[in-house]
């Protein structure tokens, strides 16, 4: 098995993880950090991509590591604004849940 | 195959327009974020004329050359570089937009009328915010490359989660929440579905991957993945969850920006990844399911808005349920019947229909505004005499309404009539009963805010707030427009069909 | 192979029980170490800018952000257990996630061999950007309109968090105003790490465009070095209305704008650079994009104005 493929297996395990954990989770921030955890299996996949793509001298192709830089940056602003929001949410309700009150 | 060279100036006469579509609006956002205080609504204000000529001009080149605009972004040429692309279903979507920001740019400049001295949070951030939103949309409908498109998924969600809870009630901030999770949900399954091209294609330029497809698992999950997460931020049923609370709880004008404009993104970019990267592949069982969830979105819908107390979570749903005619078009336009003549009539009708319903919800999200602010609340059951105090509002939600139901003349007559036509030639008559169904329903949820307004009150009515003519006038004048678009002669829509891979 | 055998147990056992953790605190802190372990795959993976990125934004900020914030709540955290879903859901969202996870399985093994890849193409063209670091290439060059509107998508998460402040506080400085402790330990870790920090970000940015590094691990780390001031005491952060704090906000993606603006005239298209000048205007854009990425960082970090403004 090559390195890329055990990686590989690793990022789908990461993705199936997250994904439960973002259904079942109650609190908001376990869906937040359900999400990084998803996110962090979508961007390993790119790494394996990028790893299989190695050529012309590079340890892996420039392009989807490019990629993944742009994405976790977007990543860290998603959370950075999920987060504010459920900050101000526990600020006015005391509460931080997403169920309905009605 | 297009290979990569470094060539500047190799774009199409005018495609430097499209560069222009993005590069002036999210410069604004620049502007009005250096210069603050009243200057984020002065920026918006003249750069809504200049957006909105730029989206002519496009619309006006991609006719007259009957041609795709293309410009290569740094003169590099995909897979390597990004590409940027108008065909005609770009173009029309740009000018809608166009169009619609403006309209709904004039109506906002009373509610978010900026201080004359400092900067008030709430204007600053909307006039910021929707230069945002409309660099984004264009983005979107200009994008050539599946990772691009994802920034530009990413830049649209990032101005429009905000706009929700720019009032600051809790109510508001929780709605907002949860559109983001939903929203960074369909994101981060997009970007799966684009990694899984790249690693089997070794391309995301739309154009490239397109000739390198084949039928294979990797493909099918791939779009399977990408169109799930894009389900989610367009609100199909069953993921409509968040989007009632969401958009019901905006101010007006974010309202009609959200349901009219911001969820037609993901919409559009299924409609590209299903005729565009996955031309020729046998998908007639999926497009199934997705004809399925819209026929689900348009009853669930409907059925839900007849029992809403309130007007705008009345309209809220029922842009739930005009959201799965969106997607009756996929059924009925892709292969087997894609060349099918009635295929090209169905995609169409799904189109205009995406049209017809951002004009004429944005116009009945406005008019509810007006009304909540004139009553100072928005229960449907206490309308009773909004009808005398503010006619042309009533007739403007009428005339939206029109295009629900799907009654001439309006734009959603048009695509109704084009999805039934189709789906009884190709012998899909059950969609037809859906598209009746659904436009029954709409007409009673209609009829009822209608004759409540026009029905006399028991005691005199008391307006908290006087509403402008002006402000009245910008929101029957949208109104009209969908209106207008159930006028327009099949003629222009072949606008609609350059570009279109056949 | 050994190692990455053990590395892959390893992230995966702390994914699990980040995920499986009764107290949020302690699932954020696995977060934290499961970001390093992750960093490290990426250096295995012959990605040694990613692995800077991953540790310093993806564990790092992202870790530093989550801990802030189950420090805040606190309490609540507990009592939301109460709402746990019902087993049926639990089934359902379990075989969900187990039906993705073995379809991604299947799709990674089925992967084309050879694997179609653009280095090549990269490699090929490198030379008119006057860069030796490939994927400061993609970044700066080949793919320029993505950072440019990724730098737009940070701004605009931070235009959006502002606009959460309340009415009142409206134009204060965001997050809390920390006391300065002239004895206190964070003072003196602060005081000893900020000029190391600031070397090694100005390392990290100056030698991205030949080896890993650049723009986006520079400004996290600038970033992480200004957080610190303030949980120190020793800097506010300022007011949002601030017109200095607007400007270098602004700074680096108004550069961009203007040499991609100018790259119609001079290089025959947007965002093009002509070949013998491309690493003077490239640098020449990092250098404000550096500086306004890591204002963005610490700020989205610090969270909408909480402090009342001064009048």
């Amino acid at each position: 098995m090559s390195i890329a493929i055990l990686y590989g297996l690793c990022s789908a395990v990461l993705v199936g993880l997250g994904l439960f954990a973002l259904i079942t989770h109650p609190q908001p921030l376990r869906k937040i950090l359900a999400f990084n955890l998803i996110g962090s299996g979508v961007f390993l996949l790119f790494g394996v991509v990028a790893h299989n793509g190695a050529a012309a001298g590079f340890g892996g192709d420039p392009v989807p590591q490019a990629l993944v830089i742009t994405g976790l940056v977007v990543a860290f602003a998603s959370t950075a604004l999920a987060v504010a929001l459920l900050l101000r949410l526990f600020q006015e309700t005391g509460r931080a849940t997403l169920q309905s009150d009605d | 195959m297009i290979e990569p060279l470094l060539m500047p100036g190799s774009a199409t006469a005018g495609g430097f327009l499209l560069v222009l579509a993005v590069v002036l609006p999210v410069l604004g956002v620049l502007l009005s974020l250096a210069l603050g205080g009243r200057h984020a609504e002065r920026i918006a204000l003249i750069l809504m004329p200049a957006g909105l000529a730029v989206a002519g001009a496009t619309t006006a080149a991609v006719w007259r050359t009957r041609a795709v605009l293309q410009y290569f972004v740094g003169g590099w040429y995909p897979p390597l570089g990004v590409a940027f692309r108008a065909d005609g279903l770009s173009a029309v979507m740009m000018l809608v937009t166009g169009l619609l920001i403006c309209g709904i740019g004039l109506f906002a400049r009373v509610q978010f009328a900026s201080p004359e001295q400092g900067e008030g949070r709430a204007p600053f951030a909307f006039w910021t915010l929707l230069l945002a939103i409309w660099g984004g949309l264009n983005a979107v409908f200009l994008g050539g490359d599946l990772f691009n498109l994802y920034v530009a998924l990413e830049l649209l969600t990032f101005a429009a989660v905000p706009l929700v809870s720019l009032d600051g009630r809790a109510e508001t901030i929780k709605a907002a929440l949860r559109y983001l999770l939903f929203a960074l949900l369909g994101s981060i399954l997009y970007l799966l579905g684009a990694v899984l091209f790249y690693g089997a294609y070794g391309a995301l330029a739309i154009v490239i991957l397109s000739g390198r497809v084949r039928a294979e698992p990797v493909a099918w999950a791939a779009i399977a993945l990408m169109t799930a997460g894009l389900l989610a931020k367009a609100a199909l049923y069953p993921f409509h969850l968040w989007l009632p609370p969401a958009h019901a709880g905006a101010p007006a004008p974010a309202s009609a920006i959200l349901s009219g404009l911001v969820v037609k993104a993901p919409f559009f970019l299924v409609v590209r990844l299903w005729f565009d990267v996955m031309p020729g592949q046998p998908q007639q069982a999926a497009a199934q399911i997705l004809g399925t969830l819209g026929a689900a979105a348009i009853l669930f819908g409907s059925v839900v808005a007849l029992r809403q107390a309130r007007l705008k979570l009345l309209i809220a749903y029922s842009t739930v349920a005009q959201i799965g005619y969106l997607f009756l078009m996929f059924p009925l336009a892709v292969k087997p019947v894609t060349g099918h003549p009635w295929s090209t009539f169905a995609w169409t009708g799904g189109v205009v229909q995406a049209i017809s319903h951002a004009v004429a919800k944005a116009a009945m999200f406005l008019a509810a505004g007006l009304i909540a602010e004139a009553l100072g609340h928005d229960r449907i059951a206490r309308l009773a005499g909004i009808g005398r105090a503010l006619p042309v509002t009533v007739l403007a939600f009428g005339l939206g309404g029109l295009s629900l139901m799907g009654l001439p003349p309006s734009g959603g007559f048009v695509a109704k009539a084009m999805l039934l036509s189709a789906a009884v030639s190709e012998g899909q008559w059950w969609w037809a009963v859906v598209v009746l169904t659904g436009g029954l329903l709409a007409a009673g949820y209609v009829f009822l805010v209608l004759a409540r307004s026009l029905a006399d009150p028991v005691e005199p009515l008391r307006l908290s707030a006087t509403i402008s003519p002006g402000r009245q006038a910008v929101v029957l004048a949208l109104a009209l427009c969908a209106v207008l678009l159930g006028f327009v002669p099949l003629r222009p829509l072949e606008l609609l069909q350059i570009g279109r891979p056949v | 192979m050994a190692l990455d055998a053990v590395l892959a147990v390893l992230v995966v056992g702390v994914a699990v029980w980040t995920v499986a953790a009764r107290d949020t605190f302690a699932a954020v802190v696995g977060f934290v170490a499961f970001g390093l372990l992750v960093a490290l795959i990426w250096v295995r993976l012959a990605a040694p800018d990613v692995a800077l990125t991953e540790a310093a934004l993806g564990s790092g900020l992202t870790g530093g952000l989550l801990l802030g914030a189950s420090t805040r709540l606190g309490r609540t955290e507990a009592e939301a257990t109460g709402e746990l879903p019902g087993g049926l859901l639990q089934f359902a969202a379990a075989t969900v996630s187990v039906l993705v996870s073995a379809g991604l399985i299947a799709l990674v093994l089925l992967l084309p061999e050879p694997a179609p890849t653009l280095a090549p193409k990269v490699a090929a063209n490198i030379a008119a950007t006057g860069l030796q670091n490939p994927v400061t290439a993609v970044l700066m060059a080949y793919r320029a309109i993505d950072t440019l509107l990724e730098v737009m998508v940070l701004l605009l998460a931070l235009v959006g968090m502002w606009s959460l402040a309340p009415d009142h506080l409206w134009g204060g400085a965001p997050g809390r105003r920390e006391p300065a402790d002239p004895d206190g330990v964070l003072t003196f870790v602060a005081q000893v790490l900020l000029p190391v920090g600031i070397l090694v970000a100005i390392h990290i940015f100056w030698v991205g465009s030949v080896a890993p590094g650049g723009e986006f691990q520079g400004a996290t780390i600038f970033a992480a070095m200004w957080i610190l001031a303030t949980m120190a005491g020793l800097a506010n952060t300022p007011p949002v209305m601030r017109r200095s704090l607007r400007l270098l906000l602004i700074a680096g993606p108004a550069v961009f704008f203007a040499i991609g603006l100018a790259g119609f005239a001079i290089a025959g298209a947007f965002l093009a650079y002509p070949a013998d000048y491309a690493k003077l205007l490239i640098l020449i854009i990092e250098i404000p994009l550096t500086l306004s990425i890591a204002t963005t960082l610490a700020l989205l970090v610090a969270g909408p104005p909480e402090q009342e403004p001064q009048r």
